[in-house]
């Protein structure tokens, strides 16, 4: 029987990614998470308010890991957020789309969309054509490959960080990280 | 498989190594169909053992799953999901969570087929969160068995998978 699997982030954080906070921080905490799951929407509040404690310390990548079977609009959100990527502006849908979750009908993607002042044109056709599904894909690939196990799965400096994510034992980890 | 010919048998003391056959059982799937491991002969097979349905962490595991389900499937493999629950308790769960793989009731005598895969606790009467990846000819070709809690995702699994996959085409299958 084989004993252990370390858990490590496999695809490394790079361009690729969307990230916040200095690329020169210490620490890199990266979130696997899915825009309609409900531990992944406290979890958004938490993350926001380590960054706010931890400061320049800190860099924050979101990748997407939508559970398609449990959550329907879990994909298309996912998308949506690539798709305002695509105009400068995924952090803000991001943002949107946790605070909203009961609300991630296409037609509230749209309206959110708006809000931010996207070409909705774009935004429209692109979520019709399915331009960003390879890269949730590969995100949510990455993340499989990774040992996520659920969402949020939380990495921190690569590693999985398999503690709570309430704000305590998440900030304690990513504090021990940073020295 | 009859108490009798189970009852009086040796039970592993830890999880099936690599290179062992993998004991052959049929257990029910739903109240009324019921599923053998040797129907499954000449394609790989997922084990996943797992303490109890509607518990938090087995949801987890299991929809991830659910949602890998096409990568295991470009492996031709089948996913079986056991747990000592019985086949309305999966029936129940399997709707709850749209699950699109078997969830086989390891009931009566409860937790045999766990037991034979050397993954019972004792003390809770659950088996382990433990996964074996089955080859074609019916040998176990890896396992892990997760502590209680954690999750153990399905990266394992993909590699076995993909170690078998590049096994059978050395071999020429």
């Amino acid at each position: 029987m084989e004993s252990r699997m370390v858990a490590k982030l496999s695809l490394p954080v790079s361009e690729r990614d969307h990230m916040q906070g200095s690329p020169a921080a210490s620490v890199t905490l990266v979130e696997y998470g899915d825009f309609e799951c409900p531990h992944c929407g406290a979890a958004h509040l938490i993350v926001k308010k380590i960054q706010k404690m931890v400061g320049d310390q800190l860099r924050f990548v979101f990748r997407h890991f939508p559970l398609t079977q449990m959550h329907p609009h879990a994909e298309r959100a996912a998308e949506a957020a690539e798709a305002a990527g695509a105009q400068g502006r995924f952090w803000q849908m991001h943002d949107l789309l946790f605070e909203n979750q009961q609300t991630l009908s296409d037609r509230h993607l749209l309206l959110f969309a708006e809000a931010l002042d996207l070409d909705t044109e774009r935004f429209a056709r692109e979520l019709a054509e399915g331009v960003h599904q390879p890269r949730v894909r590969e995100d949510f690939m990455s993340g499989v490959r990774s040992g996520v196990n659920g969402t949020p799965t939380f990495f921190i400096n690569s590693i999985r960080h398999d503690g709570a994510f309430d704000l305590d034992p998440l900030l304690y980890a990513i504090e021990r990280a940073v020295e | 498989m009859s108490v009798e010919n189970t009852r009086n048998q040796k039970h592993p003391a830890s999880a099936l190594a690599a290179g062992t056959p993998a004991p052959k059982f049929t257990l029910p799937s739903t109240p009324d169909q019921k599923v053998s491991l040797e129907d499954f002969r000449g394609r790989p097979v997922i084990l996943a053992f797992y303490p109890a349905d509607w518990s938090p962490v087995c949801g987890d595991q299991m929809a991830l799953y659910n949602e890998i389900l096409p990568e295991f499937k470009r492996h031709n493999a089948e996913l079986l999901g056991i747990s000592v629950d019985g086949a309305w308790c999966h029936s129940a769960y399997r709707q709850h969570r749209n699950l699109h793989f078997s969830l086989l009731a390891d009931f009566e005598p409860k937790g045999e087929v766990a037991r034979q895969y050397g993954v019972y606790r004792e003390g809770e009467g659950v088996s382990q969160r433990a996964l074996f990846v089955l080859d074609g000819d019916g040998l176990v070709s890896w396992s892990y068995v997760s502590p209680i809690a954690v999750n153990p995702g399905a990266d394992g699994i993909l590699t076995a998978l993909e170690n078998l996959s590049a096994k059978g085409a050395q071999n020429g299958k």
